[in-house]
């Protein structure tokens, strides 16, 4: 993203200072250990890591999920300290999280949930001509039939479409920071190529976002100007898409190698 | 039903129409039942002889019943004190065609519950029932001339008494229970409609029902019937003040659906938490027609209500949704019961019920196949939702299939108010809740999706009412 080389010094969007974190159902269990993290509008941060390294918890705390606790340091998100801030307040201030596994809630509709998020975000229900006209937009963008949004959340979704359906929240939300806990999981080689181009076309200079992936294969579509490693809950390199091109060739291994930690612990 | 004055809303919090006004009514029975109440009621009505023998033998049936010995509640129904209640009370000595001869005060209550509006916006008719007695009776003149007859129970029976004296008492008779005896002997106003054959009333007669006094029992009495190939979809409302000693309701509903006609009955029930409500349900259905009970429960201390159908004759088709709310303190004994008489019947029951803070509630569902009922076909499904950890949901589903040539299923769930769809909704926007609210309306939505708009939307925003601070 070459706006984003130019936008150094803006402002940024998302600070992650030392930020620790466990599962709040078991305190001693702490699975992030010590995160900085700093994401400026417009850029595109990758975080990978092997499974279990704590990927999914950065996200689901960064997002205010209440089922992990923060034991140190702070998240800021456009220069407010937003560390205890409830997971709506998080999202009323433009923070988007696409699920990894969405949850359904029967009886409500696509629709419906749309026009109530919106109404959360800016204070009124959209006009109903805007609405539509935008949704169709997004719709189209992301080659979803229009009956979709009929259709109750999640409910009896494929994987496919469960995805599909939070990139489509994204687009009608339009947040500041987007962050996408492994949006490609679970799709085939078409459906990953529809979701992911669907993210770039959504994407705008004002939104950072944050993919966090196993694999290297989303990488592909949508071009990260930075690429974190986390490993055991502490992100142990960073540097361009040529580290996530090297995971793609070697694997984790030679970076768990270098670190000490036995090979071949990754999957 | 969409317009409340704001005032009223504020002055009683969380239950918009706990208000009541204090106009003395023209008469008051003496608190407590005997043949003496039972022939003052009559006699102020005017009644035919048979209907005085009725009420009297119903009393007596009434006096020998025990209370059902299944109740879910054994220990709320015995604090019903019969002797506290004032079994009649009546406001005004006319039922009136013309809105503008209602007394003020009592245009003024229906006024903030928005019946009239309701009427002139959407309703084909409407009726008003006050206390005992019915006030307001009115329908669009176009159906009228077609036959149609939509009249308060006292003035059917004065108008056309062969008609009422051939059926009523038949579908319910006195000895079904306790309250439906109870209703027999002191019945008072409640409905009277008869569709002629062929009609079809395409928007829905509404009564609304309201109780006022204190400590009053209300014992309407409601007779339908759809004469060959005609259709109707009855609704009706009710609410009451908020009191600190209970009242009592107890209305008989009978229905008579004859061949291939469609009777729909709807009910938003959103009485005080003071009121006991009791009530008898039943529909019997012919050839070919079909017989839908929507019987949505959010108020009231206890309610048993079983609204039931009896599959008549081949083709016949039941349908009931039920739907319950149980805040705090209440229990919602509710359900349904289908009775395949005939071969090649079909039913359908759908239960959604849904416990708050120690609410409490129970289906009770029944389902009969008799002998020779072959090629019937059956779906009982009941969903339940705790909100918390102190709600409670109970399911006592009975079936009995005396017919083996039948296809007949059963599911039932249990479900809890999830971390994980809270979450999921409070990262788009949406407050605890806000979030609370929606998961609980997208639950109850496939029995909402069933009312007319304006009832939906009614329906929502009592639940939603229900729910206030409730999650957090």
């Amino acid at each position: 993203m070459s706006e984003a080389n130019g936008q150094e010094s803006a402002q940024p969007l998302l600070e992650v200072r030392d930020l620790r974190v466990s599962v709040a159902a078991d305190p001693e269990i702490e699975i992030v250990r010590g995160v900085d993290l700093t994401v400026r509008p417009g850029e595109v941060h990758a975080l990978m890591g092997p499974n279990g390294s704590g990927k999914s918890t950065l996200a689901n705390a960064i997002a205010g999920s209440p089922e992990y606790a923060v034991d140190g340091g702070e998240v800021h998100f456009q220069g407010e300290d937003i560390t205890e801030s409830t997971a709506d307040a998080r999202a009323r201030m433009g923070m988007f999280l696409s699920f990894q596994y969405p949850t359904p809630i029967p009886g409500v509709t696509m629709v419906n949930l749309l026009r109530m998020a919106m109404k959360a975000r800016s204070g009124e229900e959209p006009p109903a001509r805007e609405f539509l006209g935008q949704l169709r937009e997004v719709l189209q963008t992301l080659r979803i039939e229009e009956d979709f949004a009929r259709r109750y959340v999640n409910d009896g979704f494929s994987g496919g479409e469960k995805k599909r359906a939070e990139i489509l929240q994204l687009g009608m939300l339009k947040p500041q920071l987007a962050i996408l806990d492994e949006t490609d999981s679970g799709l085939d080689v078409d459906a990953l190529r529809t979701v992911a181009e669907g993210v770039n076309a959504l994407h705008n200079p004002k939104m950072g976002i944050l993919l966090i992936t196993h694999y290297q294969r989303i990488l592909n579509y949508i071009t990260p100007d930075f690429v974190h490693v986390l490993v055991d809950g502490r992100i142990v390199r960073s540097g361009g898409a040529d580290l996530a091109h090297r995971i793609e060739a070697d694997g984790y291994d030679p970076i768990l190698q270098e670190l000490g930690e036995p090979a071949g612990a990754a999957t | 039903m969409t317009t409340v004055n704001p005032k009223a809303r504020e002055a009683v919090g969380e239950y918009q129409w706990g208000f009541h006004d204090t106009e003395a009514p023209l008469f008051r029975a003496d608190k407590g039942l005997d043949e003496e109440v039972v022939r003052q009621i009559s006699g102020l009505k005017d009644e035919p002889e048979w209907m005085r023998e009725f009420r009297l033998e119903s009393l007596r049936t009434f006096f020998e019943k025990e209370d059902p010995t299944w109740a879910g509640s054994p220990d709320l129904l015995d604090a019903i004190d019969f002797d506290a209640i004032t079994y009649y009370v009546r406001a005004t000595d006319r039922d009136s065609t013309d809105w503008d001869d209602v007394p003020e005060y009592i245009k003024d209550t229906f006024d903030k519950l928005g019946i009239p509006e309701a009427e002139r916006q959407f309703l084909a008719g409407a009726g008003a029932q006050y206390d005992s007695e019915v006030v307001y009776h009115n329908i669009r003149e176009d159906l009228a001339k077609q036959g149609v007859v939509f009249l308060g129970m006292d003035q059917g029976l004065a108008e056309y008494g062969d008609l009422v004296e051939e059926h009523f008492g038949t579908v319910v008779p006195p000895g079904d229970n306790k309250y439906a005896a109870l209703n027999s002997a002191v019945w008072s106003g409640g409905s009277f409609i008869y569709v002629p054959p062929g009609v079809h009333v395409e928007v829905p007669l509404q009564a609304y029902f309201r109780i006022n006094t204190e400590s009053m029992g209300q014992f309407e009495r409601t007779l339908i019937i759809a004469d060959e190939g005609s259709y109707v979809h009855y609704v009706e409302g009710c609410t009451a003040p908020i009191y600190s000693t209970d009242s009592l309701h107890s209305a008989v509903v009978e229905i008579i659906v004859k061949k291939d006609a469609r009777v729909r009955y709807t009910t938003i029930q959103n009485w005080s938490n003071n009121v006991y409500n009791l009530v008898t349900k039943r529909a019997v259905a012919y050839e070919n027609a079909v017989m839908e009970w929507v019987d949505g429960n959010i108020g009231s201390k206890l309610t048993m209500k079983y609204p039931s159908v009896y599959l008549m004759e081949p083709g016949a088709h039941g349908e009931i949704l039920s739907l319950a709310f149980a805040g705090d303190g209440q229990h919602q004994d509710a359900g349904g019961k289908v009775i395949h008489v005939a071969p090649d019947t079909s039913s359908a029951i759908v239960s959604k019920s849904v416990s708050r803070g120690t609410g409490r509630t129970s289906y009770r569902g029944l389902l009969k196949v008799e002998e020779g009922a072959e090629g019937s076909t059956s779906t009982v499904r009941c969903d339940a939702l705790l909100l918390d950890e102190h709600s409670r949901s109970d399911t006592y589903p009975t079936m009995e299939v005396d017919e083996e040539r039948v296809n007949i299923g059963h599911e039932a769930s249990v479900s809890k108010l999830g971390d994980d769809q809270l979450f999921y909704l409070m990262s788009r926007g949406l407050t605890e809740e806000e979030a609370g609210k929606m998961v609980v309306n997208g639950f109850v939505e496939p029995i909402v999706k069933e009312l007319p708009m304006e009832y939906a939307i009614e329906l929502n925003r009592l639940i939603e009412l229900q729910m206030e601070g409730s999650v957090g």
